[in-house]
Parts: C-alpha cells; structure tokens; sequence
C-alpha cells in the first residue's frame, strides 16, 4: 500500500515511511500497554482469544475496544452493544472537520486512512504543516499505530495465559487514559467552560439515568453546548470570552 | 456465543467506520456552518471528561467497598501527569499500578 503512495516532493519514499514510523512512537508508548491490558481483559473476562485481534483489527477504537470486552463478557444486548459504540465514537464526526484527508491519496489509502483515524492518529497530524505531510507517512504512522494495539493485545493474551493467577484491576489503565486525556485537553483556559458544561451533564446523567449514563450524558452535553452557541450568537461571535460562557453553565 | 461475539464486533466495526467516513462525505455542508465548527472545537475535552467520569463510576459501582481505591489511583494518575512533566504513559502506568498493587494487596 505505502509503495503506490509516493510523492516526489516530500522526498523518497523511505524517508517518509521513517517520518510516519517516528510521529507513532510518541502515542506508540501510550497505545501498546492499552493493547496488552486489552489483550489480558480478553482472557481474564473468559472471552476466546480471538476477540482481542477481532476487536483491534474490525473496531479499531481503543477506547470503545476496552468497554466491549466487559459488555461481551456479560452478555450486553446487541442494541446497546450498538448504542454505546455510537456514543463514545461519535466524537469522530468532528474529526473530518479538521483531519488532512486530502494529503492522503485517493482510493484504498484514503479509505484505510479514514478506517484508522483514531484519536492519536488525529491527534498527531491534525495540527502538522500540510507541506509535512504526504500520504505514505500519514498511512505509515496509522499502520503502526495499528500495529502496537494488535501486537500490544497478542502479548496481552499470552501474559495472562502465563499468569498462575487473575490479577485485578488492569482495567484501571482505561480509566486512567481518559482521566490523563482531560487533564491535557482543560490545560487551555478556554476549554474550562466545555469541561464545566460536561460536568453538568454527567452528574445530572448519573442521578437521572442510571441505567444508561454514558448516552444520557453525550445528549445532555450536546444540548448544553447548542444553548451555549445560541447565547454566544446572540451576544455577537466577535467577542467570544470565558466569562459569557459561564453564563450558559447556570 | 461465537455468532453474538461475531455480531457485536461486526456491528462495532460498522458503526466506528460509518461515523468516521460520514463526515467526509458530506464535508461542505458540514464546514460551512459555524455551529459545527463550534462544536467541534468545545466537544472533545468536555466528551473527554465525560468517558473519565463513566468508567471512574463503573470502577466504582463494580467496587463498592473499594470506592476509595479508585479515588485514590486516579488522584496519583493525576498527580503524577502534573507534577512528572506530563508524560501520558507514565501518568497512566502510575495510576494502574497503584489501582492494581491496592486491589490485590489489601
């Protein structure tokens, strides 16, 4: 695949497969221990072995990967399977906003590259000069970033295996990445409003709805934030602020 | 079991790829409006903080008489994301080794 990518201008070839192979690295470190721990979910929760494979070579959504191996394990009706994966992947909707398909060429590269943009590989080239980026690194680096969470959950797999017995509470390590990721998204002062807002919903979410917290919370998020766009229009868009914000929290 | 397992991971695969091939397609009328701009740019920390909330809570439901543990591994994963130059691996190795070493020690 990454041989028919190649544009001249960027250099050759393997020079840009280098580039694509460094930009995963950083987010590498932090996908390939979550393939393990998904790897080691998968045996712990009694799931056949494929499903880790399955999961990050059909779904490929980290996140949503380590949820489903605790609703498989219990059994989760298909609809809520179905509901709860497009909740927590929704988010991808607004990555097409920004992300630099159109460095990536046409055909089956673009449609891996849409396949594959999970959130680090957004992350990662969201904000590079497109004169930067050319197809085979962007291809290269969702290939490997691909390739720590399958090798990552193979490794996982085997661990467990070779574990005398259970040992709990590796599921922490999702929970920890979520946290970890909205440390470093609330760093800029003005997604202080947003994460106030998300606050909101969530603890109205969880006393209201119980049963279906995550999807409760997404709705009555996205709803706060079409009011919050109706009173920043209506108080002129030229001078958006922190403060009008906060109005909208009340 | 294994048709259940082939159709929930199917159906997970469909809806993930659908939700991000969407937007690309009908990407004009999408860029035009400011009010999805606005969202794209306020959704994801708020989003993010959502997902920490939910799994916390589980961990904490599933957990009852731990509750305190999970406070208390999220607090150094925090801790150390701020205080350790924010390396996201070691922040989250942290966090999970103290929620694995408190778990199965005490």
């Amino acid at each position: 695949m990454s041989s028919a990518a190649q544009t001249p201008e960027q250099g050759p070839l393997r020079t840009q497969i280098a580039h694509g192979v460094r930009d995963s690295l950083g987010v590498g470190i932090g996908i390939f221990p979550l393939g393990v721990a998904l790897g080691i979910l998968v045996v712990q929760a009694g799931l056949p072995l494929w499903v880790a494979p399955a999961l990050s070579i059909v779904i490929f959504a980290g996140s949503v990967e380590l949820l489903l191996v605790s609703m498989l394990a219990a059994g989760a009706p298909l609809l809520t399977i179905a509901v709860t994966v497009f909740a927590v992947n929704f988010r991808h909707v607004f990555y097409a906003l920004s992300f630099p398909l159109s460095r990536v060429r046409s055909g089956l590269p673009r449609a891996y590259s849409v396949y594959a943009l999970i959130d680090e590989a957004y992350a990662t080239y969201v904000l590079m000069p497109a004169k930067q980026l050319t197809s085979a690194r962007i291809l290269t680096g969702q290939v490997m970033m691909q390739l720590y969470w399958v090798v990552g959950g193979l490794i996982g797999l085997a661990i467990a295996r070779a574990l005398p017995a259970p040992i709990e509470g590796f599921e922490f390590a999702l929970a920890a990445t979520f946290t970890v990721m909205t440390v470093d998204a609330v760093r800029s002062r003005r997604q202080v409003p947003s994460a106030l807002l998300a606050a909101l919903a969530v603890a109205v979410a969880i006393t209201a709805f119980p049963g279906n917290t995550m999807l409760a919370a997404l709705v009555l998020f996205a709803a706060l934030l079409a009011v919050r766009y109706a009173l920043d229009a209506r108080r002129g868009r030229n001078e958006t602020g922190d403060g009008q914000a906060e109005g909208a929290t009340e | 079991m294994t048709w259940y397992l082939i159709a929930a991971i199917a159906i997970g695969g469909v809806i993930t790829f659908g939700l991000r091939a969407l937007p690309f397609a009908m990407l004009k009328p999408l860029r035009k409006s400011k009010f999805v701009r606005s969202l794209g740019e306020w959704m994801p920390a708020g989003i993010l903080l959502i997902l920490a909330v939910v799994v916390l809570r589980d961990e904490i439901v599933a957990r009852a008489d731990q509750w305190w543990m999970v406070l208390t591994a999220t607090a150094v994963t925090i801790a150390v994301h701020l205080f350790c130059g924010r390396r996201v691996l070691l922040s989250i190795a942290a966090g999970t080794a103290t929620y694995i070493a408190l778990v199965n020690l005490l």
